[in-house]
């Protein structure tokens, strides 16, 4: 069974279309990358799927709808829709009584633990806490519930690289050690690239590329071109084109790379990379109809 | 993959257990009243403060009133307790006008507040269903608050009758004088009475309070009072009426007059015979307003589901 499977979803805010027509299925057991520019419909689509707003078109998550089974699927679903939303007033000792008293597979032991490895003290409240500790506190939450997917939305926006790089570290060890779901969102695309194991971009509210990271390791190549070869290097159909301190460098998908040795280095693609080249097409293909 | 570079090897987190999870006892109404206290603790403190007040004025009355002239309260006829007793009530009027106040705006900001400082997101993570949480802050409203009333105006009239006692005693008038004429226990358990009568016929307005609060993208107290303020003045100006204004008044205070005679429990030798507890239920519009209040709730329920953060 797919942990998320979507078809056909739609979801308009008076005139503007946030999501028209997102086909999405994620297995069991992956990591999936959703990436998009802003005001692409990543938020709107975590949010359909965490049943937090109504949608056309057909989405089960573990099975169930989620808007009309939203309390159900709770049990099962952990998120972090934002940061910033610990209510401000809460003490932590207060914040980890309330969700052992209402999360039947919160393990406290487990929060608790989390925390000891951080400043937070027991006895704080989330006004006194800066932005990072309110992040650690909620993660440590969101991390000790023992969920079947788990839905991350921009879980580091606005935090320092040493923290970032902290967070994706402990959320790996702490998938590695079970098998569950993580569905996430970032404008940090480079540190994700290696914590993922699907990607999808998205873009307009569409689907711009949907693969797995052995899919992106295989197709995706970039060439860095020695001068002269340019030419020759753009017979083989390129999907993007950028220079960099006077030099082209050209990505392909699907491209021996054996081939393209020839015109010069190459390498694996960033996904940062992929993504510009994505968007850059999709921009020329929307402006290409509009024509 | 990157290993964990900065998480203990001896994680603690090992071996992890096994729980079968779902068995694990949760309780999600209570903790959801749990946190409903600890969010707005001004539900016991503002009545906590009151008290105080009127305890430390009660307090300089007695000792002002017992060192000038003799002993003043003892000087009252057996037959004539109400200058003894009028403080007690003055104590459970104020207190329980507050407890009115701080209701209102609990449930003006209830649904409001967690839009506006999106925590709502962070409470709609867990597995405690809209119905729930609404269920939880309309029984703050009705049900909690009331009985924080009720404690606070029994634990201040137990001070008082210290104190009377002690200057009484003090000033060598003897306890003769505090021969309450209103047993006070009796009182209690007409105020108890009252509290219940007023958080039944006042449902329907913590009802509205809670909808307009999970409804309003702001101002909640104007879109609260306003539009039923222009119903009023709508009403005057084409009918010359003042029939909505009647209707207000009476659902603020009508409940009042339903649950008791014409006399007051307070001051008089026998409060419960002032109970009339078959009036009140026999009234039609405690019927119709517990019908509404629900029909309120169902509506604050289903407006929660589709309000995000503000």
């Amino acid at each position: 069974m797919a942990c998320i499977e979507a078809r056909g979803l739609r979801k308009a805010f008076g005139e503007t279309v946030a999501l028209d027509g997102v086909n999405l299925r994620l297995e069991e057991g992956r990591i999936l990358g959703l990436i998009g520019p802003n005001g692409a419909g990543k938020t709107t689509a975590l949010h359909a799927i965490l049943g937090l707003v109504p949608y056309e078109g057909e989405l089960k998550v573990l099975g169930r709808n989620p808007w009309t089974e939203r309390d159900r699927l709770m049990r099962d679903v952990a998120f972090i829709a934002d940061i910033a939303v610990l209510p401000r007033w809460f003490r932590v000792s207060q914040a980890l009584d309330y969700v052992a008293g209402v999360h039947p597979r919160f393990d406290r032991v487990k929060a608790e633990a989390f925390l000891e490895k951080t400043a937070v003290r027991r006895t704080s409240k989330v006004r006194e806490l800066s932005k990072g500790m309110q992040a650690q506190l909620h993660l440590a939450l969101v991390m000790a519930i023992d969920a079947a997917l788990l839905v991350l939305d921009e879980p580091t926006l606005g935090l320092d690289i040493a923290y970032r790089k902290n967070f994706y570290d402990s959320l790996l060890s702490d998938y590695l050690d079970r098998s569950r779901t993580i569905l996430l969102t970032t404008h940090h695309v480079e540190e994700i690239q290696y914590v993922i194991t699907d990607l999808t971009f998205i873009n307009v509210g569409r689907i711009a590329l949907s693969c797995t990271m052995e899919e992106f390791d295989s197709r995706y190549r970039e060439l860095t071109v020695n001068p002269g070869n340019l030419h020759a290097a753009r017979e083989l159909r390129p999907i993007h084109e950028r220079q960099v301190f006077g030099r082209d460098i050209l990505l392909f998908d699907g491209v021996d790379p054996a081939r393209l040795a020839a015109h010069g280095d190459v390498r694996t693609p960033g996904i940062a990379d992929l993504f510009v080249a994505v968007m850059d097409r999709s921009a020329g293909e929307a402006r290409g109809a509009a024509e | 993959m990157n290993p964990p570079s900065n998480v203990a090897p001896e994680s603690p987190l090992e071996p992890r257990p096994s729980v079968p999870a779902a068995s694990a006892r949760t309780l999600p109404f209570y903790w959801s009243l749990r946190r409903e206290l600890w969010e707005n603790r001004f539900l016991y403190l503002a009545p906590l403060v009151v008290a105080a007040v009127v305890l430390i004025g009660f307090a300089v009355n007695v000792i002002h009133s017992a060192g000038r002239a003799g002993t003043p309260l003892a000087l009252h006829l057996p037959n004539d307790p109400t200058p003894i007793e009028q403080p007690y009530a003055i104590a459970a009027v104020l207190l329980i006008l507050t407890g009115l106040l701080a209701g209102g705006f609990y449930c003006l900001d209830a649904l409001y507040g967690e839009r506006r400082d999106r925590s709502i997101l962070f409470w709609r993570s867990l597995p405690v269903s809209d119905l729930t949480t609404i269920l939880s802050k309309a029984s703050v409203a009705l049900v909690v608050l009331p009985l924080v009333i009720f404690a606070i105006i029994v634990a201040t009239h137990l001070a008082m009758l210290l104190l009377h006692t002690a200057v009484l005693l003090a000033s060598g008038a003897g306890l003769a004088a505090l021969r309450i004429h209103t047993p006070l226990a009796e009182l209690w358990v007409a105020l108890l009475y009252g509290l219940a009568a007023l958080a039944l016929w006042h449902a329907p307005i913590c009802g509205w309070l809670l909808l307009v609060s999970a409804w309003a993208r702001r101002a909640v107290f104007l879109w609260a009072s306003l539009p039923l303020l222009a119903i009023c003045i709508a009403e005057k100006v084409a009918f010359n009426t003042s029939r909505f204004a009647f209707f207000l008044g009476y659902r603020f205070w009508g409940g009042l007059a339903r649950a008791f005679g014409t006399a007051r429990p307070c001051c008089v030798p026998h409060p419960l015979a002032t109970l009339t507890p078959g009036n009140l239920l026999s009234t039609p519009g405690l019927w119709i307003g517990l019908a509404v209040a629900a029909i309120f709730l169902a509506a604050a329920v289903r407006m929660r589901r589709y309000r995000g953060p503000i």
